[in-house]
């Protein structure tokens, strides 16, 4: 029966991981200076914001919820870390991961103990933050303090790799180690699972459950300091539409959306190949033998989706079969 | 009953009434055909998309495409009435074959939709999160991401002409509204759909065809939303594929929650949708005509998401 | 006497002012495997779940191991030393082994986890119960018994004073079973109390010593097992005097007809899976019978006939002419209906009335306008409540808040409402107290004397011998005998069902 643990399984959890490098080798193939330093920092740099928010989502789906407010919350704490920038670094990163965190609070507590479904939970809570946002900025956007260190968050580097991607790297790393090697890791891919078993086994799936809101929020205000930091200004009105690309990285990346299942490496594999594309676009375009708009991109993104979502379709049938066969044992 | 179930079935209605005795009571020149004529418009294109909603969420499923679908159609339908793609003589002609043409091609996008969940068994939100990503892509590649500016007006009475002083946006939304609670309620088609959010294996069991139901509700979300974005660009004499219907999805999730639909699937109602609608949208106008900003509507908005989904399900409970 | 391991005393539990336990007690004994028994309803689950910290009592005193005893959760019950294994498996079947053994009381090196040890843990484990697994591999690629096995190394790893198992045996088949009883024995050696929940008669006399019996939420008699009768049990638990025909257990009576013309008839049938070559046949008037280990491929056969799996190889003939349902609708055309296994999962819609339920597989031939005829869904529900004795409020009560017995009265009224050839019936009193069971057994019966072909699957031995006209006993994917009605003995099912027994 170990046979079924298959090269179906390997491609489902390691896909993204090989199409990631096949798209990177075409690119390097056929553009020059593709694999440049400028371009490789450049889309990290740029991709950064969005890695955060979905490892927080990738958390959340793994216990099977989602979390829906992770725009706003970014576009929130972006203006706390701009209206803070001009006390410092600190000051400006802490606002920002500070408003983060709060509604992350807030999401847990209501999907906790009031127990409303996260989907509506984290759109009400994704209103509530942009609204907040838009009364705090006034409608416009607020500039950050250029007097301060706060900048370097979004433009710095750190012999010469930029500091939003090293956060990035730091909070998957960090990401990884809690899922593979702590008790709440697992307890997380266990309460995804099998919420009520979960519960029977004595694990705390409240805890667990609130927890993990908490970090999406967390990393969400993260993504807002570096939104603020890159481009200067707390903006209310960005992060629309984040909380599903995050949603679609993390499906890329081959989490399962019914939790109990999924990996924060291959979560980043999937935003560098969303990310990536656009990149591609863009050198196509350069080369000048085609004129893509860069509206093309959330078609290609969209087909790219599609394919992976049938792909794993596609595994996931042939894995539930075999499930079923084991019963002759 | 108790006092909870009580309020979790006409929680909403209440509220409602009670807005409405707040408003007669504190802003000034509420009860007037003007005031109801702006809120019924502003509220109708959501009305009109929470419908089909209401629908695919009784089968346990999403839509999370219809504001891009609302792109499409409101992309579509401009080209065609200004004789961009084709010469078509008559007017008439061409506005009929335009407002078709957006629909039906809304409608086949929706069945797409329906089709990967049917035939693929993808999660709903995953499966039209695609469209959701693609559609405004592709109304923007068609559009080239350009406004659409018009001035048709055998075309825009849909969003500015009136009946009997009433608008005829409005009018179509209460056609679309009794005519999908009957569907619903009165229908074999309205008790398959109640059946497969209910219970999808039971229902199949029992011969229901699983897959073309599905693939219908799908359908008709679609369908709605290319009606509703017709609607929108129609009102703004121009149709820009970079907003029409952004954000639309989660104004129309919101109004059938508010309105008492269960999302996990297997109890829906399409009034209650309504209510919910026109609820959230009366807050909204009242804190707007009461000096308080758009942005701190917003916040008061998720209250009475969180509040009223709180209430049913603890009506559900007891 | 040696004091009790666990003592719970005049416990009561009101739920919303309902009183779901009222002065319940129960005893267990150091080393002891002692049966709880009593009707659905009866409160056992109510009781376990106070025990376990998952409800709080209403009043009442429990002492273990003679100190009071006071938990408000399943892991503060799970750190005292009580471990529950739950009827349906509460592990999590996405991870590896290691991880739902190990899962709550991990092993940590440098505060991080120590995957090798909790490897080496889980293997340890499970070695006691001659186990030997790939403890990396995902739970759910194992199959019902061996996840249960998982489940209680799970509770011995806790060093559980008392393994509280709440019809363990329900998804096991008699080899499996025998399995589990070795290690409650086992259990019992070390030490170790088992407290365990069955609704299978005949286990409790292979591995229990003394029972408790409960009805209405009281503790109505507590014996040694070796003292008490079958009849005595039962008719404790019912709370009257069963008066049956000399042997019998079940209500399916005498048939009152001779079998009429062959309804359907099955050559060498296979899903490609776990049926391989099945032939059966059922004339109508009368019950026929598949028997068979769990994996046997009964549900596979009944999943053929309905439509629900399309066969790969063989025929099938309906009355005379060819019949390859590809959907249940195709069989359902056919006039054939099939009450499933789980009716949780497969039968009710749980949110839809007693009339919608039962309305739902007719109501497309009925409508043929598509507009819902709400006056008549109520007539024909109506009258079937009434006829069936379904126990509800109404046909507009919800379905889901009715007991196990009524819900299974109104999936067989959405079959009957078909007036159907063929009925299929996949274990049709699994999970219904013993009343509704009898009633169940007597109106299939009655249907079959009017003239309905039944197919039946179930478990249980006495339901099958005293119930069926013939069964076919299938074994590993095959048909391996039929047995008529002058040879049907629980014996000669019992021994084709073990080994193939050719008669």
């Amino acid at each position: 029966m170990k046979q079924r643990f298959d090269m179906g399984s390997l491609l489902a959890t390691y896909g993204v991981v090989l199409t990631l490098f096949a798209v990177i080798l075409f690119g390097y193939l056929r553009y020059d200076n593709f694999l440049g330093a400028f371009n490789i920092l450049s889309v990290l740099r740029y991709n950064s914001m969005f890695a955060l928010v979905s490892l927080g989502m990738c958390f959340v789906i793994m216990t099977g919820g989602i979390d829906l407010s992770v725009g706003s919350v970014a576009a929130l704490a972006s203006v706390c870390a701009a209206y803070a920038s001009p006390y410092g670094l600190v000051p400006g990163l802490a606002a920002g991961l500070i408003a983060g965190l709060l509604v992350g609070t807030l999401n847990g507590l209501i999907v906790t103990q009031l127990r409303i479904m996260p989907f509506i939970t984290t759109l009400a809570t994704m209103l509530a933050a942009s609204g907040t946002a838009l009364l705090l900025a006034q409608n416009q956007s607020v500039s950050v303090s250029y007097d301060t260190a706060f900048t370097v968050l979004g433009q710095g580097n750190i012999f010469g790799f930029p500091v939003p991607a090293l956060i990035a790297v730091i909070a998957y790393i960090l990401g990884s180690i809690v899922l593979n090697l702590t008790s709440t890791g697992r307890s997380v891919l266990a309460v995804g699972g099998n919420e009520d078993a979960a519960r029977m086994m004595g694990l705390p799936v409240q805890r667990i459950t609130f927890l993990v809101y908490l970090a999406s929020g967390g990393c969400a205000g993260l993504a807002g300091v570096i939104l603020a930091a890159q481009f200067g200004a707390g903006q209310p009105i960005e992060g629309i539409g984040w909380e599903l690309f995050a949603i679609a990285s993390v499906v890329v990346g081959g989490t399962l959306l019914t939790g109990g299942a999924g990996s924060v490496g291959t979560t980043l594999a999937g935003v560098l190949l969303l990310g990536v594309l656009f990149t591609i676009l863009n050198f196509e375009n350069g080369k000048g033998w085609i004129s893509l708009s860069a509206y093309w991109q959330s078609v290609i993104r969209g087909l790219f989706l599609l394919a992976v979502v049938l792909l794993q379709a596609r595994l996931t049938n042939r894995v539930g079969k075999g499930d079923t066969a084991q019963e002759t044992e | 009953m108790t006092s909870s179930q009580f309020l979790s079935r006409y929680g909403t209605a209440i509220a409602l009434l009670v807005l409405i005795a707040f408003n007669l009571a504190v802003t000034p020149n509420f009860a007037t055909l003007q005031t109801l004529n702006v809120n019924l418009t502003q509220v109708c294109t959501i009305v009109i998309v929470a419908v089909g909603m209401t629908m695919v969420i009784a089968t346990g499923g999403i839509d999370l495409s219809v504001g891009s679908l609302m792109a499409i159609s409101g992309a579509i339908a401009p080209m065609i009435f200004m004789g961009k793609l084709m010469e078509i003589g008559s007017i008439y002609a061409a506005v009929a074959l335009a407002i078709l043409v957006a629909i039906l091609v809304a409608t086949i996008l929706g069945a797409f939709n329906g089709w990967l969940i049917a035939r693929y068994r993808i999660q709903p939100i995953v499966a039209t999160l695609v469209l959701f990503i693609a559609g405004r892509g592709i109304a923007q590649v068609m559009t080239n991401g350009n406004l659409q500016v018009f001035k048709v007006p055998e075309f825009q009475v849909i969003g500015l002409g009136r009946v009997f002083g009433l608008p005829v946006q409005v009018i179509l939304m209460g056609l679309i509204v009794a005519l999908a609670a009957w569907v619903l309620r009165r229908t074999t088609f309205g008790r398959q759909v109640l059946a497969i959010g209910g219970n999808e294996r039971a229902a199949r069991l029992s011969g229901i065809a699983t897959t073309p139901i599905k693939i219908a509700v799908y359908a008709i979300s679609g369908a709605l939303a290319g009606v509703a974005g017709l609607i929108v660009i129609a009102i703004n004499s121009a149709s820009d594929a970079n907003l029409v219907g952004m954000g639309m999805e989660l104004d129309a999730i919101a109004a059938v929650a508010v309105g008492g639909t269960l999302l996990s699937g297997g109890r829906a109602t399409i009034i209650g949708t309504l209510l919910g609608a026109l609820t959230i949208q009366l807050v909204r106008y009242t804190l707007l005509a009461n000096g308080v900003p758009d942005a701190a509507a917003l916040v008061v908005k998720a209250a009475i998401i969180i509040a009223a989904v709180w209430l049913q399900e603890r009506g559900n409970a007891a | 006497m040696p004091s009790s391991l666990l003592s719970m005393r005049s416990i009561t539990k009101t739920f919303s002012g309902i009183a779901a336990l009222s002065g319940a007690s129960l005893e267990v004994a150091h080393g002891e495997v002692h049966a709880l028994i009593g009707q659905n309803g009866a409160g056992k689950s109510t009781l376990i779940k106070v025990l376990t910290g998952y409800h709080s009592k209403t009043s009442g005193e429990v002492n273990f191991e003679d100190r009071p005893f006071e938990v408000n959760a399943p892991r503060a019950a799970q750190d005292a030393g009580i471990s529950t294994i739950y009827q349906e498996i509460n592990l999590v079947p996405q991870r590896s082994v290691t991880e739902n053994i190990c899962l709550g009381r991990e092993l940590r090196r440098y505060g991080l986890l120590d995957w090798p040890a909790m490897r080496t843990e889980a293997q340890r484990l499970l070695s006691k119960f001659n186990l030997n697994l790939d403890v990396d591999l995902p739970l759910s690629q194992f199959s019902t018994a061996t996840q249960q096995m998982v489940a209680i190394a799970r509770a011995v790893g806790f060093s559980a004073r008392l393994v509280i198992m709440d019809e363990p045996t329900s998804s096991l088949d008699d080899r499996e079973a025998q399995v589990l009883f070795s290690v409650i024995r086992g259990l019992k050696d070390n030490g170790v109390s088992v407290l365990f929940v069955s609704h299978r008669l005949d286990e409790l006399y292979q591995v229990c010593d003394r029972v408790t019996i409960m009805r209405d939420g009281q503790t109505v008699r507590v014996a040694n097992i070796a003292e008490i009768t079958k009849l005595e049990l039962v008719s404790t638990m019912l709370g009257r005097d069963v008066a049956r025909a000399a042997g019998k257990t079940t209500g399916f009576g005498v048939a009152a007809k001779a079998p009429g013309a062959m309804v359907l008839e099955a050559n060498d049938l296979s899903d490609g899976r776990l049926a391989r070559r099945i032939d059966f046949s059922v004339a109508s008037g009368e019950i026929v019978g598949l028997a068979g280990l769990l994996g046997a491929g009964r549900s596979e056969t009944a999943r053929l006939a309905f439509g629900d799996t399309v066969a790969k190889t063989g025929t099938m003939r309906l009355a005379t002419k060819p019949f390859a349902p590809r959907q249940p609708i195709d069989a359902i055309k056919a006039g054939i209906g099939f009450c499933t296994e789980d009716r949780k999962i497969e039968g009710i819609i749980p949110d839809m009335s007693v009339a919608d339920n039962m309305m739902l597989a007719l109501r497309p031939v009925l409508g043929r306008s598509g507009i819902v005829d709400e006056g008549r869904s109520r007539k024909i529900a109506t009258q079937f409540i009434r006829q069936l004795g379904i126990k509800c409020t109404g046909p507009d009560q919800k379905i889901r808040e009715l007991s196990g017995g009524n819900q299974q009265k109104v999936l067989l009224a959405r079959w009957l409402a078909m007036s159907p050839k063929l009925l299929i019936l996949d274990e049709p009193t699994r999970g219904i107290d013993v009343g509704a069971k009898d009633e169940i057994q007597k109106l299939i019966r009655s249907l079959a004397d009017q003239g309905l072909a039944v197919l039946m699957i179930s478990s249980e031995l006495e339901e099958v011998v005293e119930g069926a006209n013939r069964v076919f006993v299938l074994r590993e994917g095959l048909t391996v005998v039929e047995i008529g009605h002058s040879e049907l003995t629980e014996d000669a099912v019992l021994a084709a069902m073990a080994d193939g027994g050719q008669l």
